[in-house]
């Protein structure tokens, strides 16, 4: 066998049969040559032991990696899964679409809710954004952004307005107006300015500052009358997807998570990155606080989900299934932490139970990647946005 | 910021096993039939009861566990050291000695199990009573403790000097005798956990195993899960699945009595309480009541400032001054020497962050006196006790009735026309006046269809 050996895949000329084939890198005594996948496996030939062939020892490769999973997963055994061995576990676990909001016509990106319980806003990929009474089905505003590709939008904690940015690099503030005829686009306020685009925003406590985070790398504290940045937060090395503001009494900090495969926990105050975790294997698409605010769920292209502690600073479950191939693109809490739930671009959402680390329920229903998960803020519910242009209550 | 240490649970699984089998010893030693037979000694001119001498605990310790003397010694010696056991004649001389010395065991209250890791916030009552007592009473160690503690806790400590004066005062009222033990097993609580430099740290441990405190989510869990209507359901019922808002309308912000879950949420943190609108304005009562007021409505003022308008800030910050902080003025608030100087200083060159300490000091004071005692008082428990419990479910009653879903009025609508500065106040958008009223006609009008029915079928 190889000494040391690379997968990657291109197309060219073998350097063994000069065939035009799909190729792949492999690295012998450390000198770089790239082989089709046929010459790739009679060279491998060469290497086997008596009584060995390819299939065998694939057939061993496969079962040393599952016995990595077995002792990966008796790591977390011993922390919160053994604590919660004497918890009740979850009984059968029925959930249904109980609305289906039609009126976007192309791929939904994000959605919010209001603090009223009921309402919530939803961006997507041809540049509206809309109100709705999600329980009557009404739609009640609509805007349309210059740009398409609405990447987030969150509802101002009055009620009284929505804020929305995607690929204009910008965030803007749109107030709401009951008036039918007058054009919201007009009193659009302009807030944040990135150099590129915006994946996530999300007002603080009032209605006065929005927190951005944006494919430049960056996050970003704005004030929304001025437009002025209160507060920038490097540290990410690649495109931030995601933030979370978090539920503390001090209320000054939050979690990030990005492209780079890190979880950043930055100070509103002073700019810093107090914390960071990296062990996802892929980009992390969501992250979501804990309702305690002692730990933080994160999303990942990986196809897992990992909860981590804030205290004894490092991941402390792992939310994951062989059956789970596509990347979880949001999560969110119950209003217990007790379920989390997870949408993937495999159309489905899956629901875990936090402590026992086990899927509690597999919902079907979108007809493509769901792109967005969130519970309503008195748990009566939760929201899915979809690739296929609807929103789903879920009750 | 918290007063805790390290994080209980983790650490004490390292100690609780010899901890628990040095316990189950100390209470077979009192054992009235099998234990140390305990005498009263004079000590100057009272009598201490329940003492023992160091021959008595080693003579025990022989003849329990077969073992020889230097054995004994060496076992006693260790309960001494880890605070079970305390000498009277010279409690600073944490030594077990085979005489006719006096030991006396001590409360479980301060077992090493019960109360470790020992708090700084107690450390500093205890100092602080200590100085007050007695001016000069503080030996040279515990001084350099004390003024580290001053600075290092400093916006709690009109707590803490308010706590010492309590118990000092609550002590004075004990008889004589019982106040010295007290006093000797207060003291001798504090000279295990916080040794004079010099001498061995007995609660020594290996480096921090940073262990997940993996029940404080447990607890959690189990603590909201009555409250999470997707885990448990929510009565009357789930808007979403049976179209009826009665679970909307019974919870919302003006309502004239709340449920019972909601004003038992209140007692979980003072978060809680604060988050919820209803909860603050009935704290805010309490509060009047206790002419502690100013404290709340500092508290919201500050917030005002950290999450308003930037352009804002300098005037605001000025009201809050003339408000709360200047001399005389109409609502001071009681801040600690250090933080108002430090905050007036600020106020400078005010910026969104400059009432943070002050603000801080403020919630802690909030949280750690007044709110506590809000739910004990009258106020709270009769509100508890007048909360609207177990309602039966509304929507099953008529199961065939076909529900309208009624929109609501949209929040933009109330506060389209007050000038907001930013305060995340909206008006509730699920006022149940209307909607209940039509709701109630519609049961009314199909109840008397039903009776109807059943007259007509019956006749």
């Amino acid at each position: 066998m190889c000494d040391q050996t690379f997968l990657a895949i291109t197309f060219g000329p073998c350097d063994n049969c000069s065939q035009n084939k799909p190729l792949m890198n492999i690295y012998l005594k450390n000198e770089p040559i790239n082989y089709c996948s046929l010459c790739v496996e009679l060279m491998a030939c060469q290497g086997l032991a008596k009584g060995e062939t390819i299939h065998t020892l694939k057939a061993e490769s496969e079962t040393l990696k599952t016995k990595l999973e077995e002792e990966r997963a008796k790591l977390h055994d011993v922390e919160l899964h053994q604590v919660a061995e004497k918890i009740e576990a979850l009984g059968q676990f029925v959930m249904k679409t109980r609305r289906t909001l039609k009126g976007h016509g192309n791929k939904v990106l994000c959605v919010d809710w209001c603090r009223d319980k009921r309402r919530i806003v939803s961006s997507s990929q041809d540049g509206k954004v809309i109100v709705w009474d999600a329980y009557t089905t009404n739609k009640e505003h609509a805007v349309t952004m210059p740009c398409t590709w609405v990447m987030a939008c969150a509802y101002a904690p009055s009620g009284c307005a929505v804020a929305c940015g995607g690929l204009d690099n910008k965030c803007s503030v749109y107030p709401l107006s009951l008036d039918k005829n007058e054009n919201l686009a007009a009193k659009k306020k302009s807030v944040a300015m990135h150099t590129n685009y915006l994946s996530s925003c999300s007002f603080t406590n009032s209605d006065m500052q929005i927190l951005t985070s944006s494919g430049d790398g960056t996050c970003a504290l704005w004030d929304v009358e001025s437009g002025q940045l209160l507060q920038s937060f490097h540290g990410h090395s690649a495109d931030v997807l995601s933030l979370n503001l978090a539920p503390s009494e001090t209320g000054n900090t939050f979690v990030s998570g990005g492209c780079d495969k890190k979880a950043n926990v930055w100070d509103m105050r002073s700019g810093q990155n107090v914390q960071s975790f990296e062990t996802h294997e892929s980009d992390i698409n969501s992250v979501k606080y804990y309702p305690s605010g002692d730990a933080f769920a994160t999303g990942s292209d990986d196809a897992t989900c990992r909860l981590y502690d804030l205290r004894a600073d490092r991941e402390v479950a792992i939310y994951s299934k062989e059956s789970i191939i596509f990347g979880a693109s949001s999560v969110d809490f119950s209003l217990s932490g007790r379920l989390l739930f997870a949408g993937y671009n495999d159309y489905t959402i899956n629901v875990w139970d936090v402590l026992k680390g086990t899927r509690v329920a597999i919902l079907f229903g979108h007809e493509n990647r769901v792109s967005t998960v969130r519970v309503s803020p008195d748990g009566t519910a939760f929201c899915s946005g979809s690739w296929d242009n609807t929103l789903r209550i879920w009750a | 910021m918290t007063i805790n240490t390290l994080s209980q649970d983790g650490v004490q699984r390292q100690q609780m096993p010899c901890l628990t089998k040095m316990e189950r010893m100390i209470i077979s030693m009192q054992d009235p039939d099998m234990g140390i037979k305990l005498r009263n000694q004079r000590l100057l001119i009272t009598v201490i009861p329940h003492a023992m001498t160091g021959l008595d605990i080693v003579e025990w310790l022989i003849k329990k566990c077969s073992i020889s003397d230097e054995e004994a010694l060496h076992v006693g010696q260790l309960f001494v050291k880890y605070g079970y056991i305390y000498p009277l004649k010279e409690p600073r001389n944490l030594i077990l000695k085979a005489d006719d010395s006096s030991y006396r065991f001590q409360t479980p209250y301060y077992w090493m199990s019960t109360r470790w890791p020992a708090s700084e916030l107690d450390y500093a009552i205890y100092l602080a009573k200590k100085n007050i007592r007695k001016q000069g009473e503080l030996i040279e160690y515990e001084k350099e403790c004390y003024n580290a503690l001053h600075k290092r806790i400093n916006h709690t400590w009109d707590f803490v000097v308010m706590q010492a004066r309590e118990q000092l005062r609550a002590s004075k009222q004990r008889r004589k005798g019982d106040r010295i033990v007290l006093e000797c097993q207060e003291q001798a609580y504090w000279l295990v956990n916080r040794p004079p430099p010099g001498t061995q740290d007995s609660i020594d441990h290996g480096p921090e195993r940073r262990t997940t405190n993996t029940r404080v989510y447990v607890k959690y869990c189990e603590q909201y899960q009555p409250h999470d209507p997707i885990m448990q359901g929510c009565l009357p019922s789930n808007p979403w699945i049976t179209d009826d808002i009665m679970f909307w309308n019974m919870n919302s912000e003006t309502v004239a009595l709340p449920t019972k879950l909601r004003v038992e949420r209140w007692s979980f943190s003072f978060m809680e309480l604060l988050n919820d609108q209803m909860g603050r304005k009935e704290f805010l009562t309490y509060l009047e009541k206790e002419f502690s007021a100013e404290n709340l409505c500092f508290w919201q003022a500050c917030e005002d400032v950290r999450h308003g308008e930037t352009a804002k800030i300098p005037e605001k910050v000025d009201e809050v001054y003339k408000q709360f902080l200047a001399p005389g003025a109409s609502r001071w608030v009681n801040i600690d020497s250090k933080t108002m100087e430090k905050t007036l200083e600020g106020l400078k060159r005010p910026h969104r962050f400059v009432l943070d300490d002050a603000q801080m000091h403020i919630y802690f004071l909030m949280k750690k006196d007044s709110y506590p005692r809000y739910l004990k008082s009258e106020l709270y428990k009769n509100l508890l006790a007048r909360a609207i419990t177990d309602t039966t479910p509304f929507a099953h009653v008529f199961p065939f009735m076909r529900r309208q879903r009624h929109s609501s009025p949209s929040p933009a609508l109330a506060t389209q026309t007050a000038e907001d500065d930013g305060k995340a106040k909206y008006s509730n958008s699920n006022s149940g006046t209307v909607l209940g009223f039509t709701d109630l006609q519609m049961k009314l009008l199909y109840l008397s269809l039903a009776l109807f029915n059943i007259n007509s079928n019956t006749k």
